[in-house]
């Protein structure tokens, strides 16, 4: 079997979702970026592909590169296609990307201070106070090392006509580096043809990238910094990452229950008495971090962390209170934050948002419910997001009937036919969404771009739900480098004439044994 | 115990760890190789096979042909094939002596060699395949065979071929300079987690290769099995317990060890090749020297048949 029967009727299907593809032009031409990757699938057979794709979701399982649902352990769909970025689109990703973070770095820094983006009236007051993240425990200070985005993962998605567009912004607690990092391992052995000669940027940097800004943004004064990854538990969906990266980093992964504030400091409990904890990258929800300031009733978090951070006594990663910044609401605005912090344009565009407080759109938006999403500010993972195409008369009508008592609580957005890439389902490839989820990391002097991303998938034909609590999977991303041959290759073998010098072991003759030397 | 047995337990030992190292360099090495421009692919892999100590049959030696050399070739000791098979064959020779366990364990390796696809991707899993078998070879051994001298000999003949095969990793990094990096040379260890979590952030060429050469509580560095190889001598051999050493397989050995422990350098990178290559050659004399004193005793029995 070849690559035409693998690929039979994926033009059919590809155009009947009026998206872009991205591995394929129109006529199912390969786009250049995709070259090698459709060579490579080209040589192997039905059986070749299904046997590669079973191996490596046998090594996920192995390895435990799972997600919980519904408190089953599974593991993360891994689609043999690649998804392939080639190099001057990602520039444009990474520099947008990079100013997002920027502005909204800005942005919490003005908004839990002096707000003057409130007094300059580029946003409204309210529209921040009523956001459900913003939270005044944390007003009216600076955090220790002077960062609050220090990871980020901002979602994009390429529209019908081929332009990228910001989705959302993820500045809480964003998940999925871990599925990126054991995404190309897989690849690595589960495809190898694939990656030739071509040089894809590697992205196993991302531990020791994260580990650096962590130290860099310590409180002053501490030379030698104590990293910790805060977990709320084995049960948490996201826990196999949190292991992944306490590990990959080699830091503590604590538990509340393993922390305690004394002093505005914090400590950890070990066989060794308690030691002090300098830098906590928190994997829990702001609610839940610190039952003095939030939810008393939270067994996960600590009490005392955010008097802690206020003292200046410990970083909190991400700082607590970010929320604001990923409100959906806000969101709408970030184009004008850009500008108005940064004095920049936009790299990258919004999605078009409906903001359902303004009476005008509202009307617009009740009008046409059946032809719009309408999502949650708050919400994530897609939870309580509605496609008007695909809901229920009974669902539009109650929705109509949320939107109406809480117009604050929800924006829209035209339905996007988010783009394509080849995915493996049955006996062949189809077209399937994809969005994608570049991350960063901010140490404070320089926002760094993982090259690539998560790209998640829709699995279900049509479906443009690619959450992996919904039934999505996920792709390798790869970003090509300019040049296909790898720069590091020419560098001259200097390396062993360089080493010829002076011996720093004993004499050879010290060391032939008294039999040896009987012999001779 | 006879000479014989025990020199058979020696050659297990040595021989399954063989068979595990290589395993681990093919299996780093192969994923490097195979991003490598054909004509480049050519000289890493004559070199590759010249670190772990053979030499290609013909001129025409592409990534085909490593594999068969350093994997599938049943004929070479430098194969992973050819290790497990030899030491299955010790095995047998000395079943009696070893637990029904570890032959067991042994011969189902043997068996199973043949079962996996000869590509790139089967290559992969025969690696990992190979691993978990050498584990549970190595683990059966440590359990279900008294610490007696014949197990010295088995633990004797594996820590003697760790060290030479972690020493083999570390020259590949040499040989590879510019594509190995320093997170696969631990990977290839298996000791990139335990590094991690000892170093705090330092990170680097440098760290790393420190760490495999001197670490004194990861089990496969370098001073780590020197150490283990000497505490398996003098339990042999417990009669130098005064003064100086008459064994020199001790001597040997505890000489490169403390040499590595004791050196003080600004500079290991650039002194790699030398430690590298002269542990090396401690382990081969060791093991020359242990062959000399245990086992080949066959012109000593001749000349004292002689005089009696």
């Amino acid at each position: 079997m070849s690559m035409s029967d693998l690929f039979q009727d994926y033009s059919e299907a590809a155009a009947r979702t009026g998206a872009y593809d991205e591995m394929f032009a129109p006529g199912q031409l390969a786009r250049k970026s995709y070259g090698q990757v459709a060579g490579a699938l080209r040589e192997l057979s039905l059986a070749d592909v299904s046997a590669r794709a079973d191996s490596m979701a046998r090594t996920f399982l192995d390895r435990g590169v799972t997600f919980d649902f519904a408190g089953e352990e599974r593991p993360f769909p891994l689609d043999i296609v690649p998804r392939v970025i080639p190099v001057d689109e990602w520039d444009v990703l990474e520099r947008g990307v990079a100013q997002r973070v920027r502005a909204l770095e800005a942005f919490l820094n003005d908004v839990y201070d002096k707000m003057t983006v409130v007094s300059d009236g580029v946003i409204p007051r309210q529209l921040v106070t009523t956001s459900a993240h913003f939270h005044r425990a944390v007003h009216g200070f600076e955090p220790a090392g002077g960062v609050r985005v220090h990871i980020s993962g901002i979602d994009v998605v390429r529209d019908a006509a081929g332009t990228f567009r910001v989705l959302e912004d993820n500045v809480r607690v964003p998940s999925g580096v871990s599925y990126v990092l054991e995404n190309r391992r897989a690849m690595a052995k589960g495809l190898p043809e694939a990656f030739g000669q071509q040089l894809i940027r590697p992205v196993e940097e991302y531990p020791r990238r994260l580990l650096s800004a962590l130290r860099k943004t310590a409180p002053s004064g501490v030379d030698d910094p104590t990293v910790v990854v805060l977990t709320p538990g084995v049960f948490n969906s996201a826990y196999f990452e949190h292991t992944l990266l306490a590990g990959l980093m080699g830091v503590e992964l604590v538990e509340g229950r393993d922390l305690i504030c004394r002093g505005n400091r914090v400590y950890m409990r070990t066989t060794d008495g308690e030691q002090r904890v300098d830098v906590i990258y928190k994997r829990i929800d702001d609610d839940f971090l610190d039952p003095l300031q939030f939810r008393s009733d939270s067994m996960l978090g600590c009490p005392g962390l955010v008097n802690a951070a206020r003292a200046g006594g410990v970083t909190i990663a991400n700082a607590v209170g970010n929320g604001v910044a990923d409100d959906k609401l806000v969101y709408s605005y970030v184009p004008d934050l850009i500008r108005y912090y940064l004095g920049e344009e936009p790299v990258i565009a919004n999605v078009d948002t409906f903001r359902l407080e303004e009476k005008e759109a509202r009307e617009h938006v009740l009008d046409r419910l059946d032809e719009l999403v309408v999502k949650p500010v708050d919400g994530s993972g897609g939870k309580g997001l509605v496609i008007g195409p695909d809901a229920s008369k009974d669902e539009l009508e109650a929705l109509r009937k949320r939107v109406i008592a809480d117009p604050r609580g929800w924006i829209a957005q035209p339905v996007l036919q988010l783009s394509t890439v080849p995915t493996l389902s049955g006996d062949k490839f189809g077209p399937r969404h994809v969005d994608l989820r570049p991350f960063a990391i901010n140490d404070g002097d320089d926002v760094w771009v993982l090259p690539g991303g998560l790209t998640r998938v829709a699995l279900k034909e049509g479906s443009l739900i690619v959450n992996s609590s919904q039934g999505g999977g996920s792709k390798d991303t790869w970003v090509l480098a300019d040049s296909p041959q790898v720069p590091v290759e020419k560098l001259p073998r200097q390396s062993i004439t360089v080493r010829e010098r002076v011996s720093v072991w004993p004499v050879e003759s010290n060391w032939r044994d008294r039999q040896s030397e009987q012999q001779q | 115990m006879l000479s014989r047995i025990a020199e058979s337990l020696f050659w297990i030992g040595r021989y399954v760890e063989r068979a595990d190292g290589t395993a681990r360099i093919l299996d780093v090495h192969l994923e490097r190789l195979n991003h490598l421009p054909t004509e480049e692919r050519r000289s890493v892999a004559r070199e590759l096979l010249a670190v772990m100590g053979a030499r290609p049959e013909s001129e025409d030696f592409g990534l085909e042909e490593l594999l068969h050399a350093l994997a599938y070739d049943k004929h070479s000791a430098t194969s992973i094939a050819g290790s497990l098979g030899a030491a299955r064959e010790n095995a047998r020779r000395a079943r009696e002596t070893v637990s029904s366990g570890l032959w067991e364990s042994l011969n189902t390796t043997y068996y199973g060699l043949n079962q996996h696809r000869k590509d790139v991707v089967g290559t992969y899993r025969f690696c990992h395949w190979v691993l978990e078998r050498t584990a549970m070879v190595s683990g059966l051994a440590d359990t279900t065979v008294s610490h007696d001298d014949s197990w010295l000999f088995l633990a004797l003949g594996r820590s003697l071929e760790r060290a030479d095969m972690t020493a083999r990793m570390l020259s590949t990094r040499d040989v590879l300079s510019a594509g190995m990096s320093w997170v696969n040379m631990l990977r290839c260890a298996g000791a990139y987690e335990s590094f991690l979590r000892t170093r705090r952030a330092a990170f680097g060429d440098q760290h790393a290769a420190e760490f495999l050469l001197l670490d004194r509580l990861f089990p496969r560095s370098i001073v780590y099995a020197l150490r283990d190889a000497d505490e398996c001598l003098a339990k042999l051999d417990p009669s130098a317990q005064r003064v100086g050493f008459i064994n020199d397989a001790r001597r040997i050995v505890g000489q490169a060890r403390t040499f590595l422990e004791f050196h003080r350098t600004d500079d290991l990178m650039s002194e790699l090749p030398e430690h590298m290559e002269r542990v090396q050659k401690a382990v081969s004399q060791a093991s020359d020297a242990i062959s000399r004193k245990y086992f080949n005793q066959a012109d000593e029995l001749a000349w004292v048949g002689e005089v009696s």
